[in-house]
């Protein structure tokens, strides 16, 4: 299987610290990787360096085979990537509709000269901006009103309407930001069904996680991180059972503080 | 030559009073208080108000009275600038920058065509004008009222380094100005503090008016808008929410526009300057002293 | 999170205009009905100062939907933007002039002159946070202004006078204050349905997104600053073609009609009306343009009044008077033909 992602040696430092110190893996044609570790590990530094909104001091970030580091994000979006944020970031005022169709922007169709003379090319993609939109936005499972502003929305329905607009980008791979922050049990168990159904579509995920035990219990290869570099990876029971991985999230053991050897 | 440095010096010290005001209050609440130079203005027009109640003053003792006149007006251009932040700014802290922006383009307008609706709109002569000794010094054709006039300036921006390098209320506007929730999860009360810093930084500018009136002997209810320019610009030379900044910025932009107008001719002064100040945000947004940006996503 | 997103948790108003008078304001035949009273009015009125008036208002609603499209749809905060307009008509005056030229023989230059001005303005202005851009764009405005004051080809500081009408055709020459009156009427009301018609394409999505969160855009490619340039130089167009319309009325150009007061009230007509809403900029541009003539008495306070007024508005209702309706009907755009799709559908 070709890779879809290929992240070498990924570094960026902020004044002396270093969010990224070398990382390196690889995501591959429908799958879908956890990215967990502690709070502070790198992970969205790893997510931003990636996407672009970060310039990597060094390594190297290859989407499709296409080089992407140190591009601008717009460029790297059109390269096939696309992105949730950790905080949630919609267009707030604008509706739900119009904040699916900011994925679309790229085969958008027209100009400004067909806005201005209202031409039939104008009309058809209009029309096909909003069948998508509502196309994705069924495909989300999102219910509501969709001709409202977002921010009048539940945090559950604004998450929706976040992934549906990434997912409208039709990009190979998608890069969500913690999607499980706030939800409850039953609504992490709708997105992972969702991610399943997103990843037969064709699109890669990678999504950063922070609850262990939906990780293990869901996922099929999970990366762990810490300061700024992968620290182990495979199936969960392997990570599970991973030494390092272990001290990551629990510390060394006592013993060991106090010179009686290395655990 | 020396004559430029010496023009430049002296217009700068006005700039850097200003440019302090411009640079604390950005520091502080990450806004450009585009009414600033008004304030400025409005320093003058308080300073030519109580200067008229005092009927005529001998020539004498128009230093004393400059100084008097000087304190009462910063006094009240402070408190000026305070209401103006508990009422146009306050209400608008989590608003959208632009709507920020807009207001204070209001306030702006406000302070213009509300003294043009008292004092009229024509250029009005200050009651006191500042005469004194010329010397030549190293080729510069040097006046004393320049001299004392400087000296004010310099006093002003020494007390205030003292007042942010040592006292508490200082070490308060630092801190916030560099992480505004901790400050105020360490217990600082952020609104006396930026109420105290609009204070100071409008008293400044309202000083940098007076004294602009009484050495140059007119004043217009337009006059602080170039300078509230010059003083951003200075501001942003220096690097913006640093105070050392703000007042070598100052300093620079008074020798730009020397040499400018020397080169080119009095005409493009102002163009010379907003060209240096495109420059600076072009190739050098964070100025010469540098501001500290980091931004996380 | 983006520094435009308002946090203050203000209520909007959402869902379908319910009162008479708001579907009245907000059907399509509002446009109409407007441009038929505005053809109507001089049957009113039509002295030459009424006709002046009128006239000038109608380019000042011009200069406010222009600039509606970089601040209001683009959220970039243009306090120079007059310069546009004294760009437009310095370069129609001086051409008309030296070559004897009707005005409107003018417009290709014109519109290279404003599409580089907009270029030279945008490229270092664009890329600077909001508050820089207000005062860089203010400082250009001034930049245009002393500028054209000093050169002895822009007429120094009276300007260029004896200007040429826009057309003599035949018998019908332009330069006559009704027939002006009406090609000016034109004029402004296909630019005010272009640049309303352009807030609601792709393009004009793209500029909302840029202004409500600049990294989010970028992440679903949009490339935020060719789409801010974009936004300038369609500002920058309406501007200076603008300026023709000016050049034609009044004849002359000068430096002292371009001073920062005529930014500073297009600005307020597009903040008063509602930023991005094309009808409420309209109205806003009408009010300020028209309201000093008829209130004479207050002439002197008006500024004050506005400035006040802008205070108050951002204070109070910071999306002014008639904010831009962030609402749609969901499934009318649909063609004929495409399947419709019940609201509430399940998978």
């Amino acid at each position: 299987m070709s890779a879809v992602l290929e992240v070498k040696d990924l570094q960026i430092a902020f004044g002396g610290v270093k969010a990224v110190d070398g990382l390196s893996f690889s995501a591959h044609e429908r799958e879908i990787i956890a990215v967990i570790g502690p709070n502070g590990a790198g992970k969205t530094s790893a997510f931003n360096c990636i996407t672009g909104f970060y310039r990597p001091t060094s390594g190297s970030v290859r989407i499709k085979g296409v080089d992407t580091t140190g591009k601008r994000p717009a460029d790297i979006a059109a390269a096939g990537v696309t992105r949730t944020f950790q905080n949630l970031r919609l267009f707030p005022d604008l509706t739900v509709l119009d904040n699916v169709r900011a994925g679309m922007h790229l085969y958008g169709g027209q100009n400004w000269a067909d806005a201005i003379f209202h031409t039939p090319r104008f009309k058809r993609s209009e029309a096909m901006y909003t069948e998508e939109a509502h196309h994705w936005l069924d495909f989300v499972g999102f219910e509501g009103a969709r001709g409202v502003p977002v921010r009048n929305l539940s945090y559950g329905q604004q998450k929706r309407v976040e992934i549906a607009r990434a997912l409208a980008r039709k990009a190979e791979l998608l890069l969500l930001d913690e999607p499980a922050a706030g939800l409850n049990y039953s609504e992490k168990q709708q997105l992972l069904v969702l991610c399943r159904r997103i990843r037969d579509l064709g699109t890669s995920i990678v999504l950063i996680e922070h609850d262990m035990v939906l990780v293990m219990e869901l996922f099929e290869r999970i990366i762990v991180m810490d300061f700024g570099r992968e620290i182990a990876a495979g199936t969960p029971a392997e990570v599970e059972a991973d030494p390092a991985v272990i001290e990551a999230y629990l510390g060394k053991d006592d013993t060991a503080v106090l010179g009686n050897g290395d655990a | 030559m020396t004559q430029l440095l010496w023009d430049g010096l002296f217009v700068g010290s006005f700039y850097a009073l200003i440019a302090l005001g411009y640079s604390m209050v950005y520091g502080i609440i990450k806004l450009l208080n585009f009414a600033h130079g008004d304030v400025y203005m409005l320093g003058a027009f308080i300073g030519f108000a109580l200067l008229s109640s005092m009927g005529g003053i001998p020539a004498s003792l128009s230093l004393g009275a400059l100084l008097i006149v000087l304190l009462v007006s910063m006094l009240i251009t402070g408190t000026a600038g305070v209401l103006i932040e508990r009422l146009a700014y306050r209400p608008l802290r989590g608003a959208p920058r632009l709507a920020v922006l807009i207001t204070a383009v209001g306030v702006s307008f406000s302070l213009e065509y509300g003294i043009a609706a008292i004092a009229g709109p024509n250029p009005r002569a200050y009651p006191i004008r500042l005469e004194g000794g010329v010397f030549q010094v190293l080729g510069a054709r040097v006046s004393l009222p320049q001299i004392v006039l400087m000296l004010i300036a310099a006093a002003l921006m020494v007390a205030l380094n003292f007042y942010i390098q040592k006292t508490s209320t200082g070490r308060a506007m630092r801190s916030i100005a560099l992480d505004a929730n901790a400050s105020l999860l360490m217990g600082i009360n952020v609104n006396a503090v930026i109420t105290r810093t609009f204070f100071i930084g409008s008293a400044l500018a309202g000083a940098a008016g007076v004294m602009a009136g009484a050495y140059y002997g007119k004043i217009d209810f337009l006059m602080g808008f170039i300078i509230g320019l010059k003083a951003f610009t200075a501001a942003v030379i220096g690097g913006i929410g640093n105070i050392k900044g703000a007042m070598l910025g100052g300093l620079v932009l008074g020798f730009v526009e020397a040499f400018g107008s020397e080169w080119f001719g009095g005409e493009w002064r102002d163009v010379f300057a907003f060209a240096v100040l495109i420059l600076f945000l072009t190739l050098r947004p964070t100025g010469i002293l540098g501001e500290r940006v980091t931004e996380r996503m | 999170m983006s520094e435009n997103v308002d946090t203050t948790q203000a209520p909007l108003k959402i869902g379908p205009p319910r009162s008479r008078l708001s579907r009245l304001l907000e059907s399509r035949q509002l446009g109409v009905v407007a441009l038929g009273a505005a053809c109507l009015a001089p049957f009113v009125t039509a002295t030459p100062y009424a006709l002046n008036v009128m006239t000038t208002a109608a380019i000042f609603v011009m200069l406010a939907s222009g600039l509606n499209i970089v601040v209001g749809y683009c959220g970039l905060l243009d306090l120079g933007y007059i310069a546009f307009m004294a760009v437009g008509a310095y370069t129609a005056g001086i051409i008309s002039k030296s070559f004897e030229l009707p005005l409107i023989f003018t417009i290709p230059a014109v519109l290279v002159m404003t599409v580089l001005a907009g270029l030279i303005i945008g490229a270092p202005t664009l890329r600077l946070r909001s508050d820089y851009l207000a005062i860089v764009t203010l400082g250009f405005g001034e930049i245009t202004r002393i500028t054209a004051n000093n050169l002895s080809i822009t007429g120094g500081p009276s300007g260029i006078f004896g200007i040429p009408g826009l057309l003599k055709i035949g018998g019908l020459d332009v330069e006559e204050p009704a027939v002006l009156y009406y090609v000016t009427v034109l004029v402004v009301a296909g630019f005010v349905l272009a640049s309303a018609r352009l807030g609601k394409s792709r393009l004009g999505r793209a500029w909302r997104f840029v202004r409500e969160d600049e990294d989010a855009a970028e992440a679903m490619g949009i490339h935020t600053y060719k789409v801010k340039l974009l936004a300038y130089i369609f500002g920058a167009i309406w501007g200076g073609l603008g300026g023709v319309l000016f050049a034609a009325h009044l004849s002359a150009v000068s430096p002292q009609s371009f001073i920062f007061l005529q930014s500073a009230l297009v600005l307020m007509a597009v903040v008063l009306g509602g930023m991005g809403n094309m009808r409420g900029v309209v109205i806003g541009a009408l009010v300020i343009s028209l309201l000093p003539e008829l209130l004479r008495e207050f002439a002197s306070n008006r500024y004050l009044a506005f400035g006040l007024l802008l205070v108050i508005v951002m204070v109070f209702r910071p999306q002014g008077f008639w904010p831009a309706r962030g609402y749609e009907r969901e499934r009318a755009t649909l063609e004929a033909g495409a399947a419709a799709v019940p609201t509430e559908k399940r998978r």
